[in-house]
């Protein structure tokens, strides 16, 4: 085997075969989860948290990662896509009792509308608002930027939850008997549909320009590319996707009320898209079913568990969540880049990294690092001899310059005598 | 030479052109004028409001007072205003009524192209991808278009022009690595090729020799002949390199202390003595 790793290319049919029986393979997964062949209602839950976390954590990532906008405003649209659904969904005869206590006004009692009209228009209330919002915000830069749009976020939770339009919002009671999901297919249809147009959104010359502004905003500039037209362009796009994955959640929930959309949740997000790599859909789509799965499975430590006797004082309700910020700050501390860094998923990238384990094997069986490491040394401790011995030449240089110098000067004042 | 100028239709042409930060006038009354063709070098000691001259060129900042045409268009013009209308301590205070001030990326859109005096690449994009975004400045396709990719043709027009322009400036082999791995004097080409793909008819190079060595810098010299004629170009350049300055410029400006004080073919200043008295200080 070779001491060098040289990556190989797969041919172009295979990897159109590969990705067929990926999709196959994801729709036949979809299917018997649906049909509930394999695994329990509990984890078709959780998949289908995963999936439109999924597509909100992408959204998100295409203003935070790929045009390097630090907005954390995600969970104010998320809202606004969910209100609307739920708004516009709820069964006419099961209206008087979710506003039991301030009647639905009048303009909008009778109106219902189907799941993915309301869908729709949560979407596109979410960019119009993005698109107000981001006229102001948009100018400010990092920090200022990620504050302001925190504080818009909380505004719209604020004004959902407001007295005065307790008839359409029902207020602080929230919303309840919003219908569910018929399928699993329908938020996974979605969602992917929603990742693919981001995707191609990104792979366009417009995701290159956002790239660029990610970069470097003056050189960006410089180049022709208005800021704060593709700041804009981006954001709006984020917002629409995150209000419809706002709506795919109250589908999902079936009962909201505007403090499920707290900050809390865009920091949740934001867990997923740094975990997962800034400015990597894959990554972001990895850790988005990494965190969903591990906030149910890691339960373990919120319960209460006693060795012999004695109830060991840290396993209580919430300890789970304490993982998740100490996984955060050493994600941060240590493993900046995430679990994918700014790298997408690509058959040939799998390809190469099952083919360089056969060959790190060989390598280490070889004694192929130990060699490599004591050529390092060599070659360090070379460099160093051959810097030791260019100063010391330096050295000698001046030093004759000096002598040089001087004699010349004491010639010069022999001359002058 | 100023019978030769107007003879070539002029592309650029800076009037009156003054930046004041505060109380310090970093450019006082800068006259310029670039015509078709030409190669101009811009020259000064440090500090002497060279760049500053670019950015009031492109866009960064807004002239305290002036006016700058492209082709004869006004793209730029101020006046004093507000607090400056006090401090203003330059000339030609009245003469210009209009206030336009275009953004960088609109100046661009006209057709001028800059570099930077420390280089400013897009980092951890590979030079295949730096000269790519640089021609989304003339996407015809809109937002919906390009993610469909409704635009195919366009988008592989762009590709192809991507390849001719690596070609062209040697650095094909090394399309597929990050921008910043490069070694200094490529990273230097790469920008230029940036700013040719915007396809412009003036360009502003910002130091281009600047770290090179004096065969490098002999490299970049006719190098920088050979785009001006490929490309029809005209350029103006800020340079410390004498010796590539003297060999291609047709004219040279001299500033110092933010005011013009020379202007002429490459022997004319070379003999100017205020130009050696700038540089090299009076002989007390």
């Amino acid at each position: 085997m070779p001491m060098e790793f040289t990556n190989k290319k797969l041919k172009k049919s295979t990897k159109i075969i590969l990705t067929a029986l990926l999709v196959i393979a994801c729709i036949v997964l979809t299917y018997m989860l649906d049909k509930g062949i394999i695994g329990t209602s509990y984890s078709v839950r959780i998949v289908r948290i995963a999936v439109i976390y999924s597509l909100i954590g992408v959204s998100m990532n295409l203003v935070n990662g790929f045009t390097g906008v630090f907005s954390l405003g995600q969970a104010g649209f998320m809202a606004i896509g969910a209100y609307s659904v739920g708004i516009f969904t709820i069964p006419l005869a099961s209206r008087p009792n979710v506003y039991y206590l301030v009647p639905i006004s009048d303009k909008i009692a009778e109106v219902i509308m189907p799941f993915g009209v309301a869908l729709l228009m949560g979407g596109l209330i979410a960019a119009l608002f993005a698109a107000l919002i981001g006229a102001p915000v948009l100018k400010l830069k990092s920090d200022y930027l990620a504050i302001a749009t925190l504080g818009f976020s909380e505004i719209i939770r604020a004004v959902i939850a407001n007295d005065q339009l307790w008839p359409v919002t029902n207020g602080s009671l929230g919303l309840k008997s919003i219908p569910g999901f018929d399928s699993l297919f329908v938020p996974v249809l979605i969602s992917a549909a929603g990742i693919g147009f981001m995707v191609l959104l990104i792979k366009s010359s417009y995701g290159r320009a956002f790239k660029a502004i990610r970069e470097d905003e003056t050189a960006a500039e410089a180049m022709g590319i208005n800021l704060f037209k593709h700041k804009e362009m981006s954001f709006v796009i984020s917002a629409f996707f995150a209000g419809i994955g706002g709506g795919l959640l109250a589908c999902h929930l079936t009962a909201i009320d505007s403090n499920q959309f707290k900050i809390a949740v865009t920091y949740e997000l934001l867990l997923i898209i740094v975990l997962g790599g800034l400015g990597s859909v894959t990554g972001t789509v990895i850790s988005a079913f990494l965190i969903s799965f591990g906030k149910e499975y890691l339960r373990w430590f919120d319960a209460s568990h006693s060795i012999g006797a004695w109830q060991i004082p840290i396993f209580r309700p919430g300890l789970r969540m304490v993982i998740f910020s100490l996984l955060l700050m050493a994600v941060v501390l240590f493993w900046r880049r995430g679990l994918m860094g700014r790298n997408e998923f690509s058959w040939d990238g799998i390809y190469n990294f099952l083919r360089k384990w056969p060959w790190r094997w060989h390598k280490l069986t070889s004694g192929g690092y130990k060699a490599e490491a004591k050529a390092k040394k060599a070659a360090r401790s070379a460099g160093k001899a051959t810097d030791r011995a260019a100063s010391r030449t330096k050295r000698a240089e001046k030093k004759a310059a000096r002598t040089a110098d001087t004699e010349e000067k004491k010639g010069v004042d022999n001359d002058a005598e | 030479m100023q019978s030769n100028a107007e003879v070539k239709p002029n592309v650029l042409r800076v009037s009156d052109a003054t930046m004041q930060f505060g109380g310090v006038v970093a450019l006082n009354n800068l006259n310029l004028e670039v015509n078709k063709g030409e190669i101009i070098g811009l020259i000064g000691p440090n500090g002497a409001g060279k760049t500053t001259a670019f950015n009031v060129i492109t866009g960064v900042y807004a002239p305290t007072n002036g006016a700058i045409y492209l082709n004869d268009n006004l793209i730029i013009s101020n006046h004093p205003q507000g607090k400056m209308k006090e401090l203003y301590a330059g000339e030609n205070k009245g003469k210009y009524s209009d206030v336009k001030v275009l953004t960088p990326d609109r100046i661009t859109k006209k057709g001028v192209a800059r570099t930077f005096q420390n280089i400013r690449l897009f980092k951890e994009l590979t030079v295949y991808e730096n000269v790519l975004i640089a021609q989304h400045v003339k996407l015809k396709a809109n937002l919906l278009q390009a993610t469909l990719k409704l635009n195919y043709k366009e988008e592989k027009a762009m590709h192809q022009e991507t390849l001719r322009l690596l070609e062209i400036l040697g650095l094909l082999d090394v399309k597929d690595d990050i921008s910043t791995s490069l070694p200094y004097g490529k990273q230097r080409h790469l920008e230029i090729a940036r700013a040719l793909a915007t396809e412009p008819q003036l360009l502003l190079l910002d130091e281009p020799a600047a770290g090179m060595n004096p065969q490098e810098s002999d490299e970049l010299m006719h190098f920088v002949g050979r785009i001006r004629n490929d490309f029809n170009l005209s350029i103006l350049m800020i340079e410390h390199h004498m010796q590539v300055v003297m060999g291609i410029c047709d004219r040279i400006y001299v500033l110092d202390y933010g005011s013009l004080i020379a202007e002429g073919t490459p022997t004319e200043i070379q003999n100017n003595p205020k130009v050696i008295e700038a540089y090299l200080g009076v002989d007390e």
